[in-house]
């Protein structure tokens, strides 16, 4: 069997803004946010109150129904404030870091000589478990299921995103720990997609099943990745993580230290130099002024890639699952008969029915203008074009809209999570919220079935 | 922007709670037209493409132009042949735009008019799908349509054909269609026979004299009629028709149909830029010359099957209206088979029907009714193939 997969479809997004290949600062700021709400379906339990000393490590929240899954505080510092939000829904907890950096110590382990469940049990203490993202749906994982297999993807193809070798390249001995570890929790054990022709270094690591993609963007995905090497139908439990994630698991057990300084890349059409920074997840990012200017009010700030990330505003925070900080200009301006001329030098478009095809090599200064009002589906073959995935992403969406679960399931609502048809909402001509539908579809298979 | 300060100005009044509210929709729709809004992206990817529906359905309507050009020439010289005139080019062109001038403004005054207030009512934006709809309708209608059914019909087909579905993308059958099978079925004496092709002739044949060209009488022995009703190789050469002059279009026909030059460029347009599927054109054409062979295999006609592509509708049909994305199959595999079905069944009408010789109307709509089926057996088998895939991990 070949372990080469060739993905025909896709789309690179001609966006300008790649950030350089250096990282020069280390960004960590006055407060540091542990952010409950980027997990899907969490009720947070709070363990920590205003005015409480943690380290590095300690327990700040839990999960409601599931209170062995911890998370735990990035820094060491005094919790400075909890900020809640509409019926006192808990928004973030805010730390602010003394600068001495004292860890809790998890202790040293030879990962060799670990069970499942000592592995289990040290994610979990650690704050470590919600790396892993359970698909379907993708949830936290269960903290006594056995999914079949983990599966990472080495590489990103969406656009401006971080360059995994660059970013991972000094951890490598902690991503191979890490996957030894994890690689103890499924059946399986690890799968690990490269780009082909990659030559990447992380293409060192033992222990793992390697597969090959080649192909534009969403071959990155790695739920376009499972649906090529696994397909997931109903009853099948698989999960994800990160390559940078698998790092800190590493250090984890080598140093007995949480540590989840990471690099991040700073980037977009309109962030001022863009280039990486080494940083935490739930850093502010209000610290990244230097990238973002004057006006921040002007543009949008975005954890993660501009297809699928979230707007996160200058008070918001990284994400634990993102190595990327996009900045857009806000398009809130009108354009003279916009869609009437013949060409739009400025603007990018898929469809021929204007002439950027016929400049490939520029990029574009892309902003956040819809480009037009949004319309019932009308044009049916363009998501199909951009989507390397054997699925009918209209239909999907319909059966979503139309809440039917026979259907969902049928249209393969399990093989998918917002992020892989991003591609699709992008090129969408009636500006259908595609993302928007699959989580109300999710939503519901959540509500209904689990 | 000075148009747009202008523009700035008078926006409040037509807020839903402005002073004339109650033309919100319409206010939005001028606005639209006029500059892409200042909407930016809620939630999910936030970059979009700058293509949007607007211009999809635009570019749909450039592909048109050619066959609307041809159509404006085509009326005078049919005219001037008809009557022994022997007009110049420009004028059969002013004859043309006299005549196919009122057919416009009939089709996007009613239809328009019917969209906007549907929009209102709702209190949705206005679709810019009848923008098509209303171009192509005046090109499959008799020049000489009288204009109070053309608007009777064009109310039909918006209303019944579309908005009671729920408005552009909704809709199961092609409106224009609709409103062409609602005159067909209601009005058959003014949309069929030998005089209903020329501009004149109807009222001509009459006993007076035909409106807006102060000719007299029509030519000895010109019987006006489409080449569709002399299908047989005796019948088409009796009349000086030929391959050449009928891929040309100097032929009678409806208003837009009966230059298959034409009607290529538009699928140039189409097929360059992507607004609407080749696949089912190229499957169409190949439908119909399947049908067309085995009818003049088995004897059933004796014109040969690529005769088929260039009479009557069929091309028309095929390019502009069996494409149109919404009503024809979804799936790729779908349109495949749709649009050889289309083609199949059109030629199929023409054999075997010399009561109604132009069988793509129906061919289309009997199709766009099954699109749905089709679409349905072509998933269930894609399921049914996925869930034998092989997992790869070991």
């Amino acid at each position: 069997m070949s372990n080469n997969i060739k993905l025909k479809k896709g789309l690179d997004l001609p966006i300008s803004g790649a950030a350089a290949l250096r990282c020069e600062r280390t960004v960590i700021g006055d407060v540091v946010a542990v952010n409950p709400c980027q997990f899907r379906g969490l009720v947070p339990r709070l363990l920590v109150k205003e005015g409480d000393h943690v380290l590095c490590g300690s327990p700040v929240l839990s999960d409601k129904k599931c209170p062995q899954i911890l998370f735990t505080s990035p820094v060491s510092g005094t919790v400075a404030s909890v900020v809640r939000g509409e019926k006192r829904k808990l928004l973030e907890v805010l730390i602010r870091p003394d600068g001495k950096r004292e860890c809790v110590d998890f202790g040293k382990k030879q990962v060799e000589n670990l069970s499942a469940q000592e592995v289990r049990d040290a994610l979990l203490e650690s704050g470590l478990w919600p790396s892993f993202v359970q698909r379907p749906f993708g949830l936290l994982a269960g903290v006594d299921v056995t999914p079949d297999a983990i599966f990472v993807s080495a590489f990103h193809t969406a656009p401006l995103a971080a360059d995994v070798d660059f970013t991972c390249k000094d951890s490598l001995k902690d991503i191979q720990t890490g996957i030894n570890a994890v690689s103890k929790l499924a059946a399986k054990g690890v799968v690990v997609s490269y780009r082909k022709g990659g030559n990447s270094p992380l293409e060192k690591l033992e222990n793992v099943q390697k597969f090959y993609f080649e192909g534009k963007h969403p071959a990155g995905n790695v739920g376009v990745q499972i649906h090529h090497l696994r397909p997931i139908g109903k009853g099948d439990i698989v999960w994800t993580i990160s390559p940078m994630l698998l790092a800190a698991i590493g250090r984890l057990f080598n140093t007995g230290k949480l540590d989840l300084m990471r690099k991040v890349a700073v980037c977009g059409p309109a962030a001022m130099e863009p280039a990486y920074v080494n940083t935490l997840p739930g850093v502010k990012m209000s610290e990244l002024q230097s990238f973002i200017g004057a006006c921040p009010e002007n543009v949008r700030i975005i954890s993660g890639d501009v297809l699928s990330g979230t707007s996160v505003g200058f008070t918001g925070t990284l994400g634990l699952q993102d190595d990327q900080i996009t900045i857009l200009n806000e398009g809130n301006e009108y354009e003279l008969f916009g869609w009437a001329k013949p060409i739009r030098c400025s603007q990018y478009s898929t469809s021929r029915t204007y002439f950027s095809w016929l400049t490939p090599w520029k990029k574009y200064d892309m902003d956040t203008n819809l480009h037009g009002g949004e319309r019932a589906f009308v044009v049916s073959d363009v998501y199909g074009k951009v989507l390397p995935m054997d699925l009918f992403p209209v239909f999907l969406a319909k059966a979503c809209l139309a809440g039917n679960i026979e259907d969902m399931e049928k249209y393969g609502i399990y093989e998918v999570l917002e992020e892989d048809l991003a591609v699709c909402e992008y090129v969408c001509p009636s500006k259908i919220n595609i993302q928007a539908i699959i989580t109300q579809g999710i939503d519901l298979m959540i509500k209904e079935t689990l | 922007m000075n148009l747009r300060n202008i523009v700035d100005k008078v926006k409040p009044t037509f807020e839903k709670d402005g002073r004339m509210g109650f033309l919100h929709s319409t206010f939005d729709a001028f606005e639209t037209f006029m500059f892409v809004p200042n909407t930016v992206t809620k939630k999910g990817s936030h970059v979009r493409d700058c293509v949007d529906i607007k211009r999809v359905m635009i570019i749909m309507v450039m592909a048109l132009v050619p066959a609307f050009l041809f159509a404006i020439w085509n009326i005078g010289y049919q005219h001037s042949l008809a009557f022994g005139l022997d007009w110049g080019f420009w004028n059969m062109v002013g004859y043309g735009l006299v005549k196919i001038i009122p057919l416009y403004l009939v089709t996007y005054i009613v239809g328009l008019a019917i969209e906007f207030t549907s929009a209102q009512l709702r209190g949705h934006e206005v679709n810019e799908g009848y923008l098509v709809t209303g171009f192509i309708l005046p090109l499959i209608v008799p020049v000489d349509v009288p204009l109070w059914m053309l608007a009777v019909a064009t109310a039909f087909a918006v209303i019944i054909g579309k908005e009671v579905f729920g408005g552009t993308g909704m809709n199961i059958w092609n409106p224009a269609l609709i409103a062409r099978a609602f005159l067909f079925f209601s009005y058959p004496s003014s949309m069929s026979g030998d005089y209903a092709w020329i501009g004149g002739l109807q009222k001509a044949s009459q006993g007076g004299t035909p409106w807006a060209s102060g000719s007299g009488a029509i030519v000895d022995g010109f019987s006006g009629a489409t080449p569709l009703a002399n299908a047989s190789m005796d019948g088409l050469a009796q009349h000086g028709y030929n391959f050449w002059n009928l891929f040309l279009g100097n032929v009678p026909g409806a208003v837009g149909e009966t230059s298959a030059i034409a009607i290529l460029l538009g699928a140039c347009v189409i097929f360059f830029t992507g607004v609407a599927s080749w696949k089912i054109m190229l499957s169409g054409v190949a439908g119909g010359l399947f049908v067309g062979w085995l009818g003049n295999l088995a004897g059933v006609t004796d014109i040969p099957c690529w005769y088929q592509l260039v009479m009557g509708g069929f091309l028309f049909g095929i390019v502009f209206m069996a494409t149109d994305p919404v009503t024809s199959a979804q799936t790729e595999c779908g349109k495949w088979i749709y649009g050889f079905l289309v083609g199949a069944i059109c030629v199929v009408v023409r054999l075997f029907n010399p009561g109604y010789a132009e069988g793509m109307m129906l061919a289309i709509l009997l199709m766009n009714t099954f699109a749905p089926l089709i679409d349905h057996y072509v998933i269930e088998g894609s399921i049914a193939r996925r869930s034998r895939k092989k997992v790869k991990i070991a």
